[in-house]
């Protein structure tokens, strides 16, 4: 630290408020301003240390902060002003819980001497964002701020990784204070558990060691605790396979022979079927969503559950589990590790064979590619877009329906935040906007977002931002007229009542080009490479629209509530 | 009948913490009885009961869970689960006709409540005591007539030392 201490000048709350920032290592944020956060605007109009990102409408901010924080691992920032700017917010701090990624939402409010009197602008952000973000302050004194700064971003991005909104009204943003930044923090209510009970993990390594037929389940919480490696080892040294939800995709390479690729709804047969067959689960940084085990009651039915995670809600809140371990994924199955390889557990590989075998068998059962017409297929173009770029180590965003569930199965990775997708709560409208933050975050890394016709439309604008910024974004509209993954839904379920789900939208190939970026319309398949090498190499925004076959249908697909090895695979 | 738990949940006390807790509750479904919230003897720090029903034991395990999770929440005790005093404090507005009189008065001094205020009409009876004490009580004088009851909700306190101040989670 050889940075002073004390600054004996006075800086207005706006000013601390960038400072702070600035001792948080905060050089890129994405913000809109407003009335009540213009002394912060004032501010940044003569500072050279951070990158304001100004985006179309809140909402995208906050996705995009989030798309930076999974690109980078960084704290993401969004800054907005008080009452329709803050609950604009809403729908990007919920997403950000429920995956679990951390950024930090500052909005603006009233001045304090207003707040409760229904003053222009005003929103009860804080009320109102109480249940969906990990925690939330109003900052009532200029004299406050950096330690609620300091605090938002360590409980931001400790932990379970979250999202945290910090509510500064006008008043204390032009108060002036002398400015310092605390050098340790206080919370004697927060102490995530690091470490597992050593008496767990060795009851879960003899679990593991003795099992006939075990099964790794791997869950975001490996991309939080950046424990790909471990999990590697783990699996090797163990002889146990490893199948990952949506969240962790990456997290285990999916090449490897080791890997059963994603489980669930529409995950892989196989995948479904060892999770269903399993006599040890060993679960790792996932909530157990609806979504991954299907009929809770038969969920891995024959298995002793192990589940490790840093956030003790996730345990026993779903899945009833045998073993359960609080603590980082990295460090608990670095214990078992060490713990492995100090003591002299035995693996019956031959056991396990027959496991391995009965695998090999369930993995020869894939859903049949059945092309319903002449018209170009959208899982031909998600495949030949995934084989052209792959070399390239794209990221791939999505947005929210049947097109990110193709994405997901055919698109493999072997490292984790490649993969952007929102998984817990499903919001159609979040890949753009991530693809925008990931954008950034990579410095114009090539940044692939796989949309549909119904969910571009929902934070269109943004193309506005793309193109003032050149961002290289290129999105691929999975355009079939119609909201797909609902459609799905009434076919099979709604006497294919297509109620409101056939949606029409504008030639996207013009609004690229009204927005100034560049458009493109896809027909036929052998037009694909072409134009994804085009819009690859000219670095600009792109849209690429995509007209494709309107029934085309996901699957292997698990109804909802069925177990897990019910898996239709086709039409018939 | 399934008894109700009740939760000692010690917090920094600082604005909107009862909302904060309460919307724990109403979000995820958990019923709230009572919730009884004031300072402690420590300044900064104050202590929320919360009395709810109908949870089984992983319910329970869900609410205690989820109240250590938030950030101003220091410790949170189920005194189901220790051995614990429980009490709660009820005003009884009674009609007091000439001939209950006597019958009201007889049960205050069963129960140790006091009469705190007579009108030409009514008794308001003060009466601290344990759910059962607090039922029975008001089971007895309901025939009497009932104008207006008004309860606390339950506190309670551990007996044993290991719930009894902030120092030990600093």
């Amino acid at each position: 630290m050889t940075e002073t201490k004390v600054n004996s000048e006075k800086l207005i709350g706006a000013q601390i408020f960038l400072e702070c920032l600035r001792k948080e290592g905060v050089d890129k944020i994405f913000g809109y301003p407003g009335g009540v956060i213009l002394s912060i605007y004032e501010a940044l109009y003569s500072c050279d240390f951070i990158k304001h990102y100004l985006v179309r409408h809140e909402q995208a901010a906050v996705h995009a902060a989030e798309g930076y924080a999974r690109a980078t691992g960084k704290v993401g920032v969004a800054l907005v002003t008080s009452g329709p700017g803050a609950t604009n917010t809403v729908t990007g701090i919920a997403n950000a819980y429920y995956d679990g990624y951390p950024i930090v939402v500052f909005t603006g409010q009233v001045g304090s001497n207003q707040i409760g009197n229904d003053a222009f602008q005003e929103a009860d952000i804080i009320g109102i964002t109480r249940s969906c973000c990990k925690h939330n302050y109003l900052v009532k004194d200029v004299k406050e701020l950096p330690r609620v700064i300091k605090e938002a971003f360590h409980i931001a991005s400790t932990g379970k990784p979250g999202p945290v909104v910090v509510d500064m009204p006008k008043d204390v943003l032009c108060a002036k204070s002398s400015f310092e930044y605390p050098e340790t923090i206080k919370l004697p209510g927060y102490n995530p558990n690091y470490n597992g009970h050593p008496k767990q993990i060795s009851k879960a390594l003899e679990l593991l060691c003795e099992a006939e037929r075990p099964l790794i389940l791997a869950g975001g919480g490996i991309v939080a605790s950046a424990a790909m490696n471990e999990l590697k080892l783990l699996s090797e040294k163990l002889n146990v396979p490893v199948t990952n939800t949506l969240m962790a995709k990456g997290v285990f390479p999916e090449d490897n022979d080791f890997s059963l690729g994603m489980l669930g709804m529409h995950g892989n047969f196989w995948a479904n079927h060892a999770i269903s067959s399993c006599d040890v689960l060993f679960a790792i940084g996932t909530r157990f969503n609806d979504r991954i085990t299907g009929c809770l009651k038969r969920f891995a039915k024959d298995a002793q559950i192990i589940h490790v995670d840093i956030d003790p809600c996730s345990i026993n809140k779903n899945v009833k589990v045998d073993i359960p371990i609080i603590g980082d994924a990295k460090n608990v199955m670095t214990a078992m590790l060490e713990e492995f390889d100090s003591n002299n557990y035995e693996i019956h590989f031959d056991v396990k064979q027959s496991w391995r075998e009965q695998i090999g068998e369930w993995k020869k059962k894939r859903p049949v590619f059945e092309h319903p017409s002449e018209k170009l297929s959208a899982i031909t173009v998600i495949k030949k877009v995934y084989e052209y770029a792959k070399n390239s180590d794209p990221i791939i965003c999505t947005e929210v329906g049947q097109h990110q569930m193709w994405a997901a199965q055919l698109m493999k990775f072997n490292k984790p935040r490649k993969f952007i997708t929102s998984g817990g709560l499903g919001t159609m409208g979040f890949g753009f906007p991530a693809a925008i933050g990931a954008a950034v975050g990579t410095d114009n890394g090539l940044v692939i977002n796989i949309a549909g016709d119904g969910s571009i439309q929902m934070n269109i604008q943004e193309l506005a931002t793309c193109v003032q910024y050149n961002l290289p974004v290129i999105n691929i509209i999975i355009n079939n007229g119609y909201l797909g993954m609902v459609r799905q839904w009434q076919e099979k379920l709604f006497n294919k009542h297509y109620s409101q789900t056939k949606i029409s939208g504008p030639d996207f190939v013009k609004v690229a080009q009204a927005y100034g970026a560049r458009g493109y319309r896809v027909t036929k398949e052998e037009e694909i490479i072409p134009v994804l090498q085009e819009a690859i190499e000219c670095r600009e925004p792109v849209f690429i629209d995509c007209v494709v076959e309107e029934c085309e249908m996901v699957y292997p697909w698990v109804l909802a509530g069925d177990p897990l090895n019910k898996v239709i695979l086709s039409n018939e | 009948m399934r008894k109700n738990h009740v939760i000692s949940v010690l917090v920094k006390d600082e604005a909107g913490i009862v909302s904060r807790l309460s919307g724990l509750f109403s979000g995820r479904g958990y019923n709230i009885e009572s919730i009884t919230a004031a300072q402690t003897s420590e300044k900064g720090y104050a202590r929320i009961t919360i009395e709810t029903s109908g949870g089984d034991a992983d319910v329970i395990e869900q609410i205690t869970k989820q109240l250590n999770r938030l950030i101003p929440v220091l410790k949170v005790v189920d005194l189901r689960d220790v051995e614990s005093i429980e009490r709660e404090l009820i005003l009884c507005k009674v009609i007091a006709k000439d001939e209950d009189r006597s019958e009201i008065l007889r049960i205050a001094e069963i129960f140790g409540a006091k009469i705190i205020d007579v009108t030409p009409r009514t008794y308001t009876l003060q009466a601290v005591g344990d759910e059962r004490q607090i039922r029975s009580l008001i089971e007895l004088l309901r025939p009497i007539g009932i104008r207006e009851l008004v309860r606390s909700g339950k506190v309670g306190i551990t007996r044993a030392n290991q719930f009894s101040s902030t120092k030990t989670v600093e």
